[in-house]
């Protein structure tokens, strides 16, 4: 019971930030609303016994990227967008494909429950003192199973850095 | 959905009691004893500069924490007049809120511990108190005035760069540990009989480094400083927000020691803990207080005051009550051998505590003593101290100790004798360090001299 | 940077034009402490006018005071004999040490560290003690009286001064300890403000701000004053002329006036404190023009008189008024934070700027 009204307190706070992100008018207010969504996400890892993804939700995408949006909004003078009317035309259009893929999903989602053996598996949660250990377990499949991947990520991210940098660079 | 939510609530408070109940004694206790650790500094800063300190509020000044907590309560709250007031609400709260839950996650010994056993342990404080930044930052922004928004960023670049040394430091320290989760980690260091920051030393120095600028310590602390006029961020608060930022930044200082002391100084060891021979250090703690004691009681008839005397008695009462306790798991076990297995685990929880406190303590007293020795760095300065020093030192320092760690098990080195493969380890990463420090300097000649004649040209 | 600031050590504005951090140019505006002390001067006798010229560098009270008395003795045409002459030099000198450990503590504490600023004050707190026993008061002082001296030496003048000088060696290495080695404060003073040496002469620029460029000139070598003749002191001169010079030769000089009071207090002359002027000071028609080296560097009076008890006009030429003038110079290039350790270095007194 615990469990499970734990899980909709979070999922509501994620949704509901959400909304808010997409209908503030000010920036700072979109980016806080962000950073609730991301933590609430970071809440549901932790429910499922992923602690090590909890912590990396919240050392990465809040504590870096939502600082790199922040330092952005704050640094870029954002008057003028405000007072533009940023949802003209598309309204409209929006709205429609909107409802489309949500039907869509809500189908998927009602049809598979019907299917035998075919939907969501829910699954008993094991105890956790028989879950393996959590950073270890991620190590292990990062470092045994997808090595390769891994390590094209980091060169991937290392061109990205250096690439940054040299653009960033005052020409002298 | 009520009795849904009544159901969760009451399973929770029958799961988590304890937790809870040690969370609300630390959020209420931890301001008085920032408001202690503020009058140590400045009864340090006078020491330090020929003078008292803090004198008239109580005996000795004792009562000056009290005192300043009460000002500030009962001052005006002053907000900007164009300022976000959710902003300006929001911004003090993350600070002290992550300050805060960063302690939860520590531990004073092996039994106290809010959260027991979390398998992440160093990371989760690492990472939440990473989020005390946007205290900073959207407090800088919520101030309306371009000079704290400017002090803001600066201060969050800066933690933002210093947190990339601090963590590298800390993965050097991690290596030997081979566990992120608190209590392993001073296991480790009591089944290899030493502590990891013999073992890594330069991953120690450059941890400590980097907590100074995490905290905004001097000689780091320029974005608080004069020259960004008057306070950078926190310039606009005033009252009760202005003491929740000042409750955050020491409570981050508690932080960064207890995950200095957890992991590089052996947490909540006695040196040599596993050493029977010098299990005379066990008496140490009780001496120590009750030395403090004799030395209230000696001073306590010169005071001029009968308040004052009267106090120091009771200082030394209490340092006595304390040393009794500290002695009895030691003594009784001596006196009646079958008592051991009963006292163990309050020897380890007693004793445990006083050693982590007390290495905290020193950590704690190198910062201050730091801050009233050296000047201030320029930001620019530190960004490069930050940027071209520590963190190429952290990265070879944490490449060279896996080496060492690889050879360590290759030769089947233990303990004291893993230092073979450490020390020069350590020798090899003080060389780089120096290496780039020269080539650094005669970078920065170069450039200070073409900006100077670029504008003596004129 | 308002006039009211932590770091303007007075009531100095400066205007900062920017270039995102860098200084590309300034502007000093003063006044904020103008008490129209020149005016003052010409309805006032040559004795009332004394107490005056202590205010204006209230940080040095006891050197203006001197260069006052000697300008009109000057003038006059009398000596204040040998015994007063010795007496004013040791208190002068005393003095110089006062105000530098004030620029010192206050220098270092603009840049961030704070320990100094209290180990300077209990120096000084030595020192302004001998100047109460001496003539009563710590800090605007009217020590000498034009002609000699008012007050006898007390008898313990000269144990006092030796026992300060002997604990002062061990002192100043304290602060050399504190600061000349430490990366952090050779970082912040190594190269900041440059003040070359013809744009020192150029300016203008006396002092130590001058000798630290590298020019070695010093009016108590060049046209000694007071007894400077009789007794044995270096001039330390600095290279590069930025910050960091200016702080090594103030450290040296503060320890030759030590070795000047040293000296000075071993052969005290007996004798008159006074010279015979009479109470009514009538100087002849004239002019004079006599300068002394402050602790902030040239402190010159230009004295006109007219013949009756009242000058014609007094000119005092402030050495910090004139060594602000190379502000800009030295500033231009560098960063905002780098603009407070520039003003501290050139150790400006505002009363003086002012006047």
């Amino acid at each position: 019971m615990l469990d499970k009204v734990l899980f909709y307190f979070f999922a509501g706070l994620a949704v509901a930030s959400a909304v808010l992100t997409v209908t503030r008018r000010n920036a700072v207010h979109s980016a806080i609303f962000l950073i609730t969504s991301l933590l609430a996400t970071a809440g549901i890892f932790l429910q499922l016994r992923a602690e090590f993804l909890f912590i990396v939700q919240i050392i990465l995408y809040v504590g870096g990227i939502m600082v790199l949006f922040v330092f952005v909004i704050m640094l870029v003078n954002l008057d003028v967008a405000v007072r533009q009317i940023q949802f003209a035309r598309q309204k409209w259009v929006a709205l429609v494909i909107a409802l489309a893929l949500a039907a869509q999903v809500g189908l998927m989602f009602w049809s598979s429950g019907k299917m035998p053996g075919q939907g969501l598996p829910v699954q008993v949660a094991a105890a956790a003192d028989r879950l393996p250990l959590n950073s270890e377990t991620v190590a292990h499949s990062l470092f045994e199973s997808y090595l390769l991947p891994f390590e094209i990520a980091s060169v991937l991210l290392l061109v990205a850095m250096i690439g940054a940098v040299v653009m960033a660079k005052k020409r002298t | 959905m009520m009795n849904a939510v009544v159901q969760a609530t009451i399973e929770f408070l029958k799961l988590y009691w304890a937790p809870l109940l040690c969370g609300v004694v630390i959020v209420a206790v931890l301001p008085i004893i920032v408001g202690y650790i503020v009058l140590v500094e400045r009864k340090v800063m006078a020491d330090m500069q020929a003078r008292l300190g803090p004198m008239r509020v109580g005996p000795h000044g004792l009562l000056q924490p009290i005192a300043d907590a009460v000002k500030l309560l009962i001052k005006e709250d002053i907000i900007p007049d164009n300022a976000d007031k959710l902003v300006f609400w929001l911004a003090p709260v993350l600070s002290v809120g992550a300050g805060l839950l960063a302690i939860a996650g520590l531990a004073i010994g092996p039994a106290f511990q809010i959260a027991p056993n979390i398998n992440i342990g160093i990371l989760f404080v690492v990472g939440i108190s990473a989020m005390g930044i946007f205290g900073i930052v959207l407090g800088g922004w919520a101030s309306n005035s371009h000079y704290s928004l400017m002090g803001a960023l600066r201060s969050s670049a800066q933690l933002v760069s210093y947190e990339t040394a601090a963590g590298m430091a800390l993965v050097s320290g991690l290596l030997f540990a081979g566990s992120l989760n608190i209590t392993a980690i001073v296991e480790a260091q009591r089944t290899q009989g030493i502590w990891f920051g013999l073992l890594a030393p330069v991953a120690l120095f450059v941890y400590g480094v980097a907590s100074i600028a995490e905290t905004n310590r001097a000689p780091f602390d320029l974005p608080e400083a004069e020259s960004e006029l008057v306070a950078g961020y926190m310039t606009e608060f005033s009252g009760f927000r202005w003491s929740l930022y000042f409750l955050a930044e020491y409570a981050n200082m508690i932080v960064v020691a207890s995950v200095a002391t957890t992991l590089f100084l052996g947490g909540w060891l006695r040196p040599f803990s596993e050493v029977h021979w010098m299990s005379f250090l066990d008496f140490g703690p009780p001496l120590l207080m009750v030395a403090i004691a004799a030395y209230c009681v000696m001073r306590a008839p010169k005071q001029p005051v009968r308040v004052q005397q009267l106090f120091m008695l009771a200082v030394a009462g209490f340092c006595f009550v304390v040393a009794l306790v500290l002695a009895a798991p030691v003594l009784l076990p001596m006196l009646k051998p079958s008592l051991a297995a009963v006292v163990q685990p309050y020897y380890a929880g007693i004793h445990g505590g006083f050693w982590f406190l007390f290495k905290v303590s020193v950590y704690i007293y190198c910062f201050m003593w730091l801050r009233f020795t050296v000047p201030r760095y320029r930001f620019d300065q530190l960004m490069r101290l930050g940027w071209h020093f520590l963190i190429p030192l952290s990265i070879i320092n944490v490449l060279v100790v896996g080496v060492a760690l690889i050879a360590a098990e290759y030769f089947h080195l233990q303990g004291w004798a893993m230092l073979l493969v450490t020390t020069p380890a350590a020798i090899i990463a003080l060389v780089a360090a120096l290496a780039i420090l020269a080539v650094d300097s005669s970078r920065k000649e170069r450039e200070r001299a073409a900006a100077a004649t670029e504008f003596y040209a004129r | 940077m308002g006039p009211q600031h932590p770091s303007t050590h007075g009531v100095l504005r400066v205007k900062l034009k920017l270039d995102g951090e860098r200084v590309i140019g300034s502007e000093c505006i003063i006044g904020y402490l103008h008490r129209g002390v020149e005016k003052i001067a010409e309805s006032r006798t040559y004795q009332q006018f004394a107490p005056y010229v202590d205010r204006m560098d209230y940080v040095a009270a006891v050197s203006n005071g001197l260069g006052y008395c000697e300008a009109i003795e000057k003038l006059l045409l009398v000596e204040a004999p040998p015994r007063a002459r010795v007496i004013r030099t040791i208190l002068t000198e005393l003095q110089r040490i006062a105000s530098h450990l004030l620029w010192l503590g206050t220098h270092a504490l603009d840049i961030g560290a704070l320990t100094p600023l209290f180990y300077c004050m209990r120096e000084r707190e030595e020192i302004l003690k001998i100047f109460e026993k001496y003539c009563g008061a710590r800090l605007t002082t009217h020590a000498f009286r034009i002609g000699g001296l008012q007050y006898e030496a007390y008898d313990t003048l000269e144990k006092d001064t030796e026992r300060f000088c002997k604990d002062f060696e061990a002192r100043i290495a304290e602060y050399e300890e504190l600061l000349t080695q430490n990366r952090i404060w050779v970082g912040r003073t190594r190269g900041i403000g440059v003040l070359t040496a013809e744009d020192a002469i150029a300016f203008g620029v006396t002092g130590p701000v001058l000798r630290a460029s590298g020019v070695k000139w010093d009016i108590r070598k060049a046209a000694p004053y007071a007894a400077y003749d009789q007794y044995k002191f270096e001039i330390p001169v600095g290279t590069t002329g930025d910050t960091y010079d200016r702080y090594i030769v103030r450290m040296e000089e503060m320890r030759q006036s030590r070795l000047i009071c040293l000296q000075a207090i071993e052969n005290i002359p007996a004798g008159p404190i006074l010279a015979k002027v009479g109470k009514v000071l009538k100087p002849p028609p004239g002019e004079v023009y006599h300068a002394i080296e402050a602790p902030k560097g040239e402190l010159g009076y230009y004295v006109v008189s007219d013949g009756t008890v009242q000058p014609y006009r007094v000119r005092i030429r402030p050495p910090s008024f004139i060594n602000l003038q190379a502000f800009d110079r030295m500033v231009r290039g560098h960063l905002v934070a780098d603009v407070v350790a520039i003003i501290g270095t050139i150790d400006i007194v505002l009363g003086e700027v002012d006047r």
